[in-house]
C-alpha cells in the first residue's frame, strides 16, 4: 500500500523532482515552479495521510531499507511529528505558490530554476528533520536544510551575502555541535537511533561524558532556533532574503528546531534527567523569560517591518522554550500548540510584508503609511496575524498562550506568567505602532471631512497568486483558534511526555 | 600525566576546536572565518574517526585474504568501521558548506571589492544612507 | 429555575455582524442601501432580545453553547435577567443611535462613512456578546473585540489629536485588560478549575476550601484594574481622551455600550464569581464602595471645570458609572436593584445629553459650555430634550434617574453606610451644580453678540429659529422622552432586576 511508504515518499519524492527541476531547468524555466508545487504537494497529502494514520494507529515505526534498528535507519512518526510534519509541508505548499509572482520580481531570470531546486529540498530537509528517529541522520537533514536555506537567504536583496555568510559561520557551529553531541552518546552507548538510545542512556545519567553530550547538543539545538543569546545571525538572515524565502523559514525552521530539542530532552532523555537531575529546564525557562521580554523591546526599536518581525520570532522561540521548561502538562500544550500557531501567524505576516514590498517597494513603518486605502485586504490579513501575536481571542494565537500562562501559573513560576504577559503588551505596542499607520494615517488638517482635497489613493491590491497564499493563513490563524480543544484533545495530549 | 597522554586524542581535537571557533569569531577576513569553520569541522571528523580505534593493534576493517572462504571475522580485531562511515557524510557535509561559503565569499567580493567585514559593513551603511 | 436551549441569543449577535459584512460589501456605492442594512440589523437585534424577555420573565434562562474548546473553556451564552436588561437598552439604543448617525455623518460629510457603519455594528454585537455571555471566557473575548473595534471609531477624524486619542484609549483598555483582566481570569481557572458564571459566586467556597484570602484579594483588585471600561479612577483618562470621537460614537459607545460594558461586567464578577457572601467576608464591598465614591465626587467636581460640553458631559459619565458600582458594592438588595436600574436609566439620560451636544455641534459648530448663551431660543427641541436628560442625571422626579437614586438611598441605609448617603447627596448637588447652569444659560440668558469668526452661514443664528436636521433631533427627543416614561412605567425592568436579584441573593 502506497501509504504505508508515506514516511519515505515524504523525503524520497521532493528529493527526486529536486534533481529533475534543476536538469530541466537548462532547457525551459517555465516547468520549474510546478514540478516543485506537484513536489510539495505530494509531500503535504503524505503528511496528511501520516497523520491519520497516527491519529487512528498510534506511532508509525518506518524502517528504512527494511533494516532493523539499531542497524538500520528508523523514520519515527509520533503524535508530535506528524503533525508538525503537517505543518511544515503546508506552510510550504502555501508559501511555495506564493513565490512564483514575488521571485520573478527579485532574483535574475536565469537563477530561478535554481531558487525552486533549492527550495524543494530546504522542505524536504526541513521535513526529513521531523520525520527521522535516528539522531544522526536528523544531522544530515539538518545541514541539507540549513544549505539549502543557506543559498536561498543569500539571494536576496544587498547585505544577503554577508548575511548568509555569518549565518553560514554560526550554523555550523550550531551543526558541529550537534554532532559532537551525538558523537559522545555514540561513545557510550554506541547507537544512534533515538529511542534505542532512550533506553540505553538512563543508566549512565551519572556520566560526565553523557552531561557533556547533553550540554553541546542543547547549545547546538538553541544556535539552530535561534534562541536568545545565540540568535544574532537571525535579523540580518531573515531581514536580507527574498520575501517568500523569509516567510518559509521564519513560519518553519526555527520551530523545527524547537522540535528537535524537543526530541532531545523528552524521548533521547528522558523527562526527569532535564527537570530534577539537572536544572536544564529552570534555566531553560529563565534564557525564555529574557528571549520574550528581549525580542519584544528590541522590535518596539526597529524601523524596518522586516526586521522588528524578525525580533518578534525570537520572543516567539521564547514562548516555546518556556512552555517546555516549565514542566507540566498545560505548558507542553501551551508550547506545542504555539508551534502549529507561530507557523501560521508568521508565514501570514511575512507573507503580507512582501505582498505590500513586491507592490509597492514599501519596507519601512513610514512607508506603510495610509496602506488600508490601497490594499484593504492585505492590511485586514496583517491586522488579523498582528492580533494573534499579541493574543486577543479569537485568533490561535490567544489559545497558546492561555496554556502557557496556566502552565506557567500551574508550575508556581509567577515571573514567567507575568513576563508572558509583558511581551502581550510589549507586542501590542508594537504591532499598534504599524496597525495605526496603516489605517489611520495623520493628515495634516484639523478637521476630518470628506470635502478636503487630498490625493485619491487608488486600490491597488497584490495580485491573486499572493492574496490566496495569504488569505489561506488568515483562515488558518482563524480556524486554528476555533479547532484548539479539538487539535489538542485528537493530537496534542498524546505528545505530553509521560510523568508530566 | 597519564591523562593527558592516554586521551591525546581528546586534547588534539579540543585544541583544534578552538584554533577554528577562534578564528571563526575572532578574525575579520571572510577566508579566514572560512578557514576557521574548516578546522572547527575537520577537529570533530578527527575526533570521531579517532574514537573508532580499539587497544590491542585493531586494523583498518579490511579482511584480509577473505576471497572465497567464509570464516566469520573476530570484531575485535578490525576497527569500528561506523564512525569511519558517518564521518564520511561529515566529510561531504563539510565540502558542501565550504562549497556554498566560498560561493558566497565570491558574490560578496565582486560586489564590495573587499572581503573585510568591517569595510563591506561600511559599505552597506554607506549604500543604505 | 428552568433552562431553555436555544441559538437566539447567538443570533442576536450574528445579526449585526452580517449586517456589518453586507455594509462593507455596499459601501459608497449606494448610500441608502447602506444605511438600511444598519437601521435592518438595529430592528432584528432589538426583536430577537425582545423575543427572549417574556421568557425570562417568567423566570427561565436561555443557554446556548457555541463551541468548547476545552473544558472549562467554552464560548458559551447564557441569558438571564441581568443580560437581558443590558441588552435590552444597548440594542433599542442603538435603533435610534443609527438614525442619529446618519443624520449627524451626512450633515458634516464625515469622510469613511463605510468604516464608521461597519465598526459600529460589529461594536455591538460584541456588546450582545458580553450582555449574554455565560463565562469568564466569553466576557474576556467579547470585551476585547469591543476595544478593538471601537478603536477605529475613536480615531474616525483621524486629525492628529485624533489618533492620540485614539491611541490612549487603546493603551488604557487593551493594556489593562491583558495586564490585569486576564491574569484575574488565569487566577480564577487556576483556584476553581472554571470560568462559570454561577448565581452564588463561582468562588464562593474559595475560602472554606482554603484559597488564601490574599490571593482572593489580589484576584479581586486585578479584576477591577482590569475592567478599566467602568472609568473608575484613576484608570478613568482614556474616556475624556475618548472624546475626539464623532459625538454618536461617545453617544452611543461611551454612554452605554463600552461604558456600560465595563460595568456590567463589574457587577457580573461581583455578584456572579465572587458572589455576595464572599465579598462580605472578605471585607472588599466597602473598600470597593469607597472607591466608588471617591469617583463620583472627584468626577463631579472636574465636570465643574470643563468648559468643552464633551468633556463635561464625559467626567459626568464617570462619575455617574461609579454609581453602578457603588451600588453592587453595597451589597443589599435595594441598592443592587438601584445599580441594575441604573444601567438602564443612565443610558436613557446620558445619551439624550450627547445627541444634544452633538446635534449643537452640528447646527452651530459650537462645542463649549460658554458659547450656549440663548441657544434654547434657537434649538427648543433639543434644549428641552436636554434638559429633561439633565434632570434625570441630577435625579428629580419625574424623570427616571429618581428612581435609581431612590434604591441607592435605601440601599446604603440597609447597609448601614451613613457616609454614603452623604457622598450620594453631594453628588446630586454637584450634578445640579453643572447642569443646570447650562440650561439656564441655554434659555434665559442673551445670545452672545460677536460671532464666531470660523462659521459664515450664521447670519440667523442669532434670531432665528435653527434646529439640528430632523434626523438627529427626533432620535434625541425620543430618548428624553424614554427617559420620562421610565419614571412612570418602570415594572418591566424593575421586575426584570427582581428576578435578577432572586437569583443572586436567593428566598431572601
Amino acid at each position: 500500500m502506497i501509504s504505508d511508504q508515506f514516511p519515505a515518499l515524504i523525503i524520497v519524492f521532493p528529493l527526486i523532482i529536486a534533481f529533475f527541476i534543476n536538469i530541466v531547468g537548462w532547457w525551459w524555466k517555465r516547468p520549474c515552479f510546478y514540478m516543485s508545487m506537484l513536489a510539495l504537494s505530494v509531500s503535504f497529502i503524505s503528511a496528511v495521510g501520516i497523520l491519520n494514520t497516527v491519529i487512528s494507529k498510534g506511532t508509525i515505526h518506518y524502517r528504512l531499507g527494511g533494516w532493523e534498528p539499531p542497524w538500520g535507519i528508523e523514520y519515527v512518526v509520533d503524535h508530535l511529528n506528524a503533525l508538525i510534519l503537517v505543518i511544515v509541508s503546508f506552510v510550504g505548499l502555501v508559501v511555495g505558490i506564493y513565490s512564483k509572482k514575488s521571485i520573478e520580481k527579485e532574483i535574475s531570470e536565469a537563477k530561478i530554476p535554481q531558487f525552486y531546486t533549492i527550495y524543494t529540498l530546504l522542505v524536504m530537509g526541513l521535513l526529513g528533520m521531523t520525520v527521522t528517529g535516528d539522531a544522526f541522520n536528523l544531522y544530515v537533514l539538518l545541514e541539507i536544510a540549513s544549505l539549502a536555506s543557506y543559498a536561498l537567504i543569500a539571494l536576496g536583496e544587498d547585505g544577503a551575502p554577508l548575511a548568509s555568510f555569518n549565518y553560514v559561520i554560526m550554523g555550523t557551529i550550531g551543526a558541529c555541535f550537534y554532532l559532537l553531541g551525538v558523537g559522545y552518546l555514540y561513545i557510550v552507548t554506541g547507537s544512534l537511533n533515538m529511542a534505542d538510545l532512550s533506553q540505553l542512556l538512563p543508566n549512565l545519567y551519572h556520566s560526565k561524558a553523557v552531561l557533556v553530550a547533553f550540554a553541546f547538543l542543547m547549545v547546538g539545538v538553541a544556535i539552530k532556533m535561534a534562541f536568545f543569546p545565540l540568535h544574532i545571525w537571525l535579523p540580518d538572515a531573515y531581514t536580507h532574503a527574498p520575501s517568500a524565502v523569509s516567510a518559509f523559514v521564519a513560519g518553519t525552521m526555527t520551530k523545527v528546531g524547537a522540535y528537535v530539542m524537543i526530541r532531545v530532552m523528552f524521548t533521547i532523555f528522558k523527562p526527569y534527567f532535564s527537570t530534577e537531575m539537572l536544572p536544564a529546564t529552570t534555566i531553560l525557562g529563565w534564557i525564555a523569560a529574557a528571549a520574550m521580554i528581549y525580542g519584544c523591546i528590541l522590535a518596539i526599536a526597529q524601523k524596518d517591518i522586516k526586521r522588528m518581525l524578525c525580533y518578534i520570532i525570537i520572543a516567539e522561540v521564547g514562548y516555546i522554550v518556556m512552555g517546555v521548561s516549565v514542566g507540566n502538562r498545560m505548558g507542553f500544550t501551551g508550547a506545542v500548540l504555539h508551534i502549529v500557531n507561530d507557523a501560521f501567524m508568521m508565514a501570514c505576516l511575512f507573507l503580507v510584508v512582501g505582498a505590500v514590498y513586491y507592490k509597492t517597494g514599501a519596507r519601512t513603518i513610514g512607508e506603510y503609511k495610509a496602506l488600508f486605502k490601497k490594499m484593504p485586504l492585505t492590511s485586514g490579513s496583517f491586522a488579523i496575524g498582528a492580533l494573534s501575536v499579541i493574543g486577543i481571542p479569537p485568533t490561535c494565537g490567544f489559545f497558546s498562550k492561555w496554556y502557557l500562562v496556566l502552565g506557567a501559573i500551574n508550575a508556581q513560576q509567577w515571573l514567567f506568567a507575568a513576563a508572558l504577559l509583558v511581551s502581550s503588551l510589549l507586542s501590542a505596542v508594537v504591532f499598534f505602532r504599524v496597525l495605526q499607520n496603516i489605517f489611520f494615517a495623520p493628515s495634516e488638517s484639523a478637521h476630518g471631512h470628506e470635502s478636503e482635497t487630498h490625493v485619491e489613493i487608488k486600490r491597488d491590491e497584490a495580485p491573486a497568486s499572493m492574496l490566496i497564499p495569504i488569505f489561506i493563513t488568515v483562515a488558518g490563524i482563524l480556524l486554528l483558534g476555533a479547532y484548539s480543544g479539538q487539535i489538542i484533545s485528537t493530537i496534542i495530549q498524546f505528545t505530553v511526555p509521560e510523568g508530566f | 600525566m597519564e591523562y593527558i597522554i592516554a586521551k591525546y586524542n581528546y586534547w588534539v581535537y579540543i585544541v583544534l576546536m578552538m584554533i577554528g571557533f577562534y578564528a571563526m569569531i575572532g578574525k575579520r577576513n571572510l577566508v579566514k572565518k572560512l578557514l576557521g569553520m574548516n578546522v572547527f569541522q575537520w577537529a570533530i571528523i578527527l575526533y570521531y574517526v579517532s574514537i573508532a580505534s580499539k587497544k590491542g593493534g585493531a586494523t583498518i576493517p579490511i579482511v584480509m585474504g577473505a576471497h572465497g572462504h567464509y570464516e566469520p571475522a573476530q570484531a575485535i580485531q578490525y576497527l569500528n568501521p561506523l564512525p569511519h562511515c558517518l564521518m564520511l557524510t561529515a566529510i561531504v557535509v563539510g565540502v558542501s558548506t565550504t562549497g556554498v561559503a566560498l560561493a558566497l565569499i565570491i558574490m560578496i567580493h565582486r560586489r564590495y571589492k573587499t572581503l573585510e567585514e568591517d569595510e563591506i559593513l561600511e559599505s552597506l551603511e554607506a549604500f543604505r544612507k | 429555575m428552568e433552562i431553555i436551549y436555544s441559538s437566539r441569543p447567538a443570533l442576536a449577535i450574528l445579526v449585526s455582524l452580517i449586517g456589518a459584512f453586507l455594509i462593507l460589501l455596499t459601501g459608497e456605492r449606494s448610500r441608502n442601501l447602506r444605511e438600511f442594512w444598519t437601521v435592518l440589523a438595529s430592528v432584528v437585534k432589538f426583536s430577537i432580545v425582545l423575543s427572549m424577555a417574556p421568557l425570562i420573565l417568567d423566570g427561565k434562562v436561555i443557554e446556548y453553547t457555541v463551541f468548547s474548546i476545552s473544558p472549562g473553556l467554552s464560548i458559551q451564552f447564557k441569558v438571564d435577567a441581568l443580560g437581558i436588561i443590558f441588552g435590552l437598552t444597548a440594542s433599542f439604543l442603538w435603533i435610534i443611535t443609527s438614525f442619529y448617525s446618519i443624520g449627524y455623518v451626512r450633515s458634516l460629510k464625515e469622510h469613511a462613512q463605510t468604516r464608521y457603519f461597519v465598526c459600529f455594528a460589529i461594536a455591538l454585537s460584541a456588546t450582545m456578546g458580553v450582555a449574554f455571555s455565560a463565562n469568564m471566557f466569553t466576557t474576556f473575548l467579547f470585551y476585547e473585540i469591543i476595544t478593538v473595534c471601537t478603536y477605529p471609531l475613536v480615531a474616525h477624524k483621524e486629525t492628529p489629536e485624533a489618533i492620540r486619542g485614539a491611541r490612549k484609549y487603546l493603551t488604557y483598555l487593551l493594556g489593562t485588560s491583558i495586564a490585569f483582566q486576564l491574569l484575574a481570569v488565569f487566577l480564577t481557572y487556576y483556584v476553581s478549575g472554571s470560568l462559570d458564571f454561577k448565581y452564588d459566586g463561582l468562588l464562593s467556597g474559595a475560602v472554606v476550601s482554603g484559597v488564601s484570602k490574599t490571593l482572593l484579594t489580589v484576584m479581586f483588585i486585578l479584576y477591577m484594574a482590569g475592567i478599566t471600561k467602568a472609568a473608575m479612577m484613576p484608570l478613568h483618562s482614556w474616556l475624556p481622551a475618548a472624546m475626539v470621537a464623532p459625538t454618536p460614537v461617545s453617544a452611543l459607545l461611551h454612554a452605554v455600550a463600552v461604558v456600560k460594558t465595563g460595568v456590567f461586567v463589574v457587577v457580573k464578577v461581583c455578584l456572579h464569581i465572587f458572589g455576595i457572601n464572599l465579598l462580605t467576608q472578605l471585607g472588599l464591598g466597602t473598600a470597593l464602595a469607597y472607591f466608588a465614591s471617591f469617583t463620583i465626587i472627584v468626577a463631579s467636581v472636574i465636570a465643574l471645570t470643563q468648559d468643552n460640553l464633551k468633556l463635561r458631559l464625559a467626567y459626568s459619565t464617570i462619575s455617574q458609572l461609579s454609581y453602578v458600582i457603588l451600588g453592587v458594592a453595597l451589597l443589599t438588595p435595594s441598592a443592587i436593584t438601584g445599580s441594575i436600574m441604573h444601567i438602564t436609566l443612565h443610558a436613557f439620560g446620558k445619551i439624550t445629553l450627547f445627541f444634544t451636544a452633538g446635534a449643537i455641534y452640528v447646527a452651530t459648530h459650537k462645542t463649549k459650555v460658554s458659547e450656549l448663551d440663548g441657544i434654547g431660543r434657537q434649538m427648543p427641541f433639543t434644549m428641552g430634550a436636554f434638559t429633561l436628560g439633565a434632570l434625570s442625571m441630577i435625579g428629580i422626579p419625574p424623570l427616571g434617574g429618581f428612581i435609581s437614586k431612590w434604591y441607592l438611598s435605601l440601599g446604603a441605609i440597609e447597609a448601614n453606610q451613613f457616609p454614603i448617603i452623604i457622598v450620594l447627596a453631594a453628588s446630586t448637588i454637584l450634578n445640579a451644580c453643572y447642569f443646570i447652569p447650562i440650561v439656564y444659560a441655554a434659555f434665559f440668558k442673551e445670545p452672545a453678540t460677536n460671532p464666531d469668526p470660523h462659521h459664515h452661514k450664521h447670519e440667523n443664528s442669532h434670531k432665528k429659529f435653527h434646529e439640528a436636521p430632523a434626523l438627529m433631533v427626533v432620535p434625541l427627543v425620543l430618548t428624553a422622552i424614554g427617559a420620562l416614561i421610565l419614571f412612570f412605567a418602570p415594572t418591566f425592568f424593575l421586575d426584570m432586576t427582581r428576578i435578577a436579584l432572586k437569583s443572586v441573593i436567593g428566598g431572601n
